[in-house]
């Protein structure tokens, strides 16, 4: 078979075909497309203005290895005048964290940038793995959402950045979008195709892979020879996601537009007024003045249940009020330190020392 | 008729987790007949079989000799269908494997081919 000759440049040799759009193209002209669709995703949606702080969650993943090294290529070529930081979520999982912490300090010495590591046992005083040694391998994956959503929160407050952008790609927002319908879980499906969501008094959150395939993203990282760390969680993993997944990509094999579709799907849902008026308006946890649905926010209720030996309290109606009927929590419940957002602190420095590139 | 060489050497790389499940080793080399059956049995391999019921050597025979020979747990992470599970990526000599006739892609000596899983954390 003759080789094929790049539907870009017309001189190199085809090396992929985009999934997004069919095209056959070449190593240079994918990496270039790659990272001006990703630009043009970033200005499109005015994510970010001259001067910001921007934390890059990283878990020394593909994908965030990946954005790592596209955010730095991008705020030079483009001179967005960002300051890009590292940070990184320490859930204390043997074999599975540990491991790939150590591939997120290898990035933070070649991209360059300042790194933070924040672990579930400095904020919340449990790892994951004495979680699941105490409540077993069922809803661990629940404490560990929550906790890290918070946690990332908590580090960006930390490293005072205005705002944190995460990985997710096309691939991960189509499962939401799957997930979120096939739970019925209204207010989420309105919500998870945003690019950037941001309340009045949450730190900014965006994706700015949110269009990008995971296929290019691995692609990328194969032909950049970036350092990532591909190993599965070794607590049972969200299965409920892996069957939404394993569908997606059974699309995907037939009709590769399908990912890109279903976000269009997700993005064109309307959510009516009343019913978004009959959701929890937030408020602020009264105990570590995060974010909340209800008086306490979702961490505060899951860590005084572990604490408190009543694991489920969190989880189900039942184990509520098993808690509830033990009651008040006692005053020496371990808790949760106040949350403070950066703009509150003291500005231009970040409240705590960050490990800066050697 | 030309002669051609009997056995094919080919370099084979698991990544993005794809290693583990094939004894955590990311490198192997094979050497593997020119022709095979074409139910893409993989065992009694000879390498002068007879010409019927043979096809030249192509990804998938590769795929299934993997999986019979080298694999060592959770097939059904590897392969789906007679090929591999959607979510692996496949690249011949550096090539995506849908520029090459994926599965069909007849393998040639010295070849190179990498299976990378897109399926591992992020």
């Amino acid at each position: 078979m003759a080789p094929r000759i790049c539907a870009l440049c017309h001189t190199s040799k085809a090396m992929l075909r985009r999934p997004k759009t069919g095209q056959q193209i070449c190593r240079d002209c994918f990496f270039f497309v790659f990272e001006t669709e990703v630009h043009n995703t970033i200005t499109e949606a005015k994510l970010f203005k001259p001067g910001d702080r921007v934390a890059i969650g990283a878990s020394g993943g593909k994908d965030s290895t990946v954005l790592a090294h596209v955010m730095k290529t991008l705020n030079e070529r483009y001179r967005y005048g960002l300051d890009l930081f590292l940070l990184s979520i320490d859930e204390g999982i043997t074999g599975y964290r540990d491991d790939s912490l150590e591939t997120v300090k290898r990035n933070q010495q070649q991209y360059d940038m300042p790194l933070k590591i924040l672990s579930y046992d400095e904020l919340y005083g449990w790892t994951m793995d004495a979680i699941v040694a105490k409540i077993g391998k069922k809803n661990n994956c629940t404490f560990c959402g929550v906790f890290r959503r918070q946690a990332l929160d908590r580090g960006a407050a930390m490293l005072n950045v205005d705002h944190i952008v995460t990985g997710h790609n096309a691939d991960d927002i189509a499962e939401t979008v799957l997930m979120n319908i096939m739970r019925g879980d209204i207010s989420r499906l309105g919500r998870c195709t945003c690019i950037c969501t941001e309340g009045e008094d949450t730190i900014k959150r965006s994706k700015p892979f949110k269009y990008a395939y995971e296929k290019e993203i691995v692609m990328y990282a194969y032909f950049k020879k970036l350092d990532y760390f591909s190993t599965e969680c070794i607590y049972s993993p969200d299965a409920y996601r892996g069957h939404a997944r394993a569908f997606l990509k059974d699309l995907e094999a037939a009709r590769p537009s399908a990912i890109i579709d279903i976000i269009h799907s997700g993005e064109a849902w309307a959510v009516k007024e009343e019913v978004k008026a009959n959701q929890n308006a937030q408020q602020t946890c009264k105990r570590c003045g995060y974010m909340a649905s209800n008086e306490l926010c979702k961490a505060c209720t899951l860590l005084e249940g572990l604490e408190r030996g009543i694991a489920d309290a969190g989880i189900t109606e039942r184990g509520m009020k098993k808690l509830e009927a033990q009651g008040p929590a006692p005053d020496n419940l371990r808790t949760i330190p106040f949350f403070r957002l950066a703009s509150h602190q003291q500005n231009g420095h970040p409240a705590i020392e960050v490990e800066a590139p050697t | 008729m030309m002669s051609s060489p009997k056995t094919i050497a080919l370099k084979i790389e698991f990544g993005g987790g794809m290693e583990l499940l094939f004894a955590n080793q990311r490198s192997h080399k094979l050497s593997i007949p020119a022709r095979v059956p074409v139910d893409n049995s993989t065992k009694e391999l000879q390498a002068e079989p007879d010409s019927s019921n043979t096809k030249p050597t192509d990804i998938v025979f590769l795929i299934h000799y993997l999986r019979d020979h080298l694999l060592k747990e959770r097939e059904e992470l590897f392969i789906e269908n007679g090929t591999v599970r959607p979510g692996i990526l496949v690249l011949i000599n550096d090539t995506d494997w849908e520029l090459e006739g994926e599965g069909d892609y007849k393998l040639q000596d010295g070849d190179e081919i990498v299976f990378i899983s897109t399926l591992h954390g992020g």
